[in-house]
């Protein structure tokens, strides 16, 4: 299997899409002559023309719309929103719209969008271009909301957002674009709802998604070393979220922590908590517990921003604590 | 394209008298939530609509039971849409604000001020894109000129030439509102020209000169002629919604505007011209009483939503 970047495996899935089902159109800021601002769409334009690569304005509310309409009338769009911050100017078409329109029409409608954003905080971008609001949109029903943790990842969740008849918000990691790992050439999919196993452990279950997969991944190197052997699981999605996994991994370790990059307060750890506690309440040694990012506008400075986030000696503290 | 102006007038009829029963089931508890009566407006939605393809996609507003029965929707599930019943356009699940019929091409009634209007620019961008020539037809009220949609959408359609036909119904009330004391610009042609879009201006209590504009306007989009832009000057005879007490307008310009009636307009100007008798004006009263009153007796007899399907359509699964 060939070793790619969570970029390259994402440009894979984009250009199968392109190249098998006319339906696709892709649209965004600066995605075509400038070739994405994560470069994620690099030479698109040239392959592909203007017809299947739009330039948009900086417009974020009628370029998430007209993609909406687009879908409606039976096109297959992917619209980038460039960071998941700027989606919040496109939020009222997001929630407004795209999640409802199934529903109150009673099944006439669909809307088959991708919705791509990058998230997530970590290369020194200050407050408004650093966060991670994923459980915003995990709390819509009608929208899926998909955050990848790995290139192989990246390729078969973005292929199965394509498949998918309903509205995908679909969550990169700024930090993650140069990451590798290994990904077949060929096209598969990962489905949705269904949590990867990233690390088998006994001792104590570590939930993340998207990057804190590998903190908590680094974070179980370390508890190993001391002889606790933790669980990894990589959600892969919020929504549908593999509640079954959840479950399954927590009444064998007894003890879980999620990690997220989020804001505690009010964020999907709490979501997790819940669950867990509702429907595994007898199966717990410890009280679940929740490692998350600080309660306040990224900072920019680089040690600030670092301490702003969830740490790996934190989930190690936080682990060798419970068991 | 020629003006079949009894069919015109028939339809405006239908309108007012369905309209004036919704607010009677209202008023007898038989409706809830809001409802936004069109009673005064039929010219717009009558005369737009007659003047388009059936297949042009509507994307309307809040107040839409005018467009949803001038583009042919069934009168019976319209009411009983606003009854909240299974057997409503949309099952009970939208209401009056959000009537569907895709069928139709009548592709849903938006209560987001403006919010519709970017998916007008994409129904009408993914026909450009399959190369047909349907255009996309969207409605907006004058409240909307002040949301940044308004102009995210007009710079959209213009830079993509899109093939969409805004049309504005200016009644000169945002809710309660008066035009005059929120929007720097009145005349709301003016702000699509700003953006490079044909624009014009029509008298939207006259169903005649609503279709002339229309059919002309429209046929400059379905050409290739990029996107335009109707501002239909109109106005609403009842408050904004049911639960208006409306002390914001004076009882003066009201009455103006009531002698402006489109019904009683059409109507003197085919007697007069001999189009028309007073019999079969009746009859067509007539006839719109018994759609009301059947819309209404269908309603009322129709069952409520089965509450099994109470999840059923939040996701759509694969066929």
């Amino acid at each position: 299997m060939a070793v790619v970047t969570y970029r390259e495996a994402l440009r894979q899935a984009l250009r199968y899409q392109l190249q098998n089902d006319e339906r696709v159109f892709l649209m965004g800021e600066d995605i075509g002559a400038y070739g994405g601002s994560y470069a994620v769409t690099k030479g698109f334009l040239e392959e592909f023309g203007d017809k299947r690569v739009k330039d948009t304005p900086i417009a974020e509310s009628v370029v998430v719309g007209a993609g909406i309409g687009a879908a409606m009338a039976g096109l297959k769009p992917m619209v980038e929103l460039m960071t998941i911050n700027f989606s919040l100017l496109a939020i009222d078409q997001i929630v407004n719209n795209a999640s409802k329109l199934h529903y109150m029409s009673n099944g006439q409608v669909n809307v088959p969008i991708v919705i791509r954003m990058a998230g997530g905080a970590g290369s020194q971008l200050g407050a408004q271009h650093s966060h991670s609001l994923e459980s915003w949109f995990a709390h819509v029903p009608g929208i899926k909301v998909v955050v990848p943790a790995t290139p192989y990842d990246a390729k078969g969740l973005l292929m199965t957002a394509f498949d998918d008849e309903n509205p995908v918000i679909f969550i990169e990691h700024t930090a993650l674009y140069a990451s590798k790992g290994e990904v077949p050439e060929e096209a598969y999919r990962v489905p949705f709802g269904k949590a990867e196993l990233h690390r088998e452990g006994r001792d104590v279950t570590l939930i993340g998604y998207s990057g804190s997969v590998h903190q908590a991944s680094r974070a179980a190197e370390d508890l190993a070393k001391e002889g606790i052997e933790a669980e990894v699981l990589n959600l892969r999605t919020l929504r549908p979220l593999d509640v079954d996994g959840i479950l399954a991994s927590v009444r064998k370790t007894h003890r879980a922590i999620i990690v997220e990059d989020d804001w505690k307060f009010g964020g999907f750890a709490g979501e997790i908590a819940a669950i867990v506690q509702e429907q595994a309440f007898d199966d717990l040694d410890a009280p679940v517990m929740r490692c998350s990012g600080h309660d306040i506008p990224m900072p920019y400075s680089g040690k600030l921003e670092q301490a702003a986030l969830p740490q790996e000696h934190e989930i190690v503290e936080l682990a060798k604590s419970l068991v | 394209m020629k003006t079949d102006r009894a069919k015109l007038l028939q339809t405006m009829l239908t309108i007012r008298r369905f309209e004036e029963k919704a607010a009677e089931m209202y008023a007898r508890g038989k409706i809830h939530g809001f409802l936004h009566l069109y009673i005064g407006q039929e010219a717009v939605a009558t005369g737009a609509i007659a003047a388009l393809h059936d297949d042009d996609y509507l994307v309307t507003h809040y107040r839409e039971h005018g467009h949803a029965l001038a583009r042919g929707l069934d009168p019976n599930r319209v009411m009983a849409e606003l009854f909240g019943k299974a057997t409503g356009v949309t099952g009970g699940r939208g209401g009056s604000m959000h009537l569907f019929d895709v069928a139709k091409s009548f592709m849903g009634g938006y209560a987001i001020v403006a919010g519709h209007m970017p998916l007008a620019c994409g129904l009408a961008l993914a026909e450009q894109y399959k190369g047909t020539d349907r255009i996309a037809v969207n409605f907006i009220g004058d409240g909307a000129v002040n949301e940044g949609e308004f102009h995210e959408a007009l710079n959209l359609a213009s830079v993509w030439k899109l093939p969409v036909l805004f049309i504005v119904e200016n009644n000169l009330y945002g809710m309660g509102t008066d035009i005059r004391r929120v929007s720097a610009v009145t005349e709301i042609y003016k702000r699509a020209e700003a953006y490079a879009m044909h624009a014009v201006q029509v008298d939207g209590m006259d169903v005649n000169a609503m279709f002339d504009a229309t059919a002309r306007i429209a046929e400059r989009v379905r050409s290739g002629g990029g996107p335009a832009f109707l501002e239909a000057i109109c106005y609403r005879f009842r408050g904004h919604s049911m639960s208006d007490p409306e002390f914001y307008r004076h009882k003066d310009e009201v009455e103006h505007w009531r002698r402006l009636d489109p019904i009683a307009r059409l109507k003197s100007q085919m007697l007069s011209d001999g189009a028309l008798s007073d019999e079969e004006f009746d009859r067509m009263q007539q006839t719109a009483e018994e759609i009301a009153s059947e819309a209404a007796r269908f309603a009322e007899e129709s069952p409520e939503p089965a509450l099994e399907t109470l999840h059923d359509h939040v996701y759509k699964e694969r066929a």
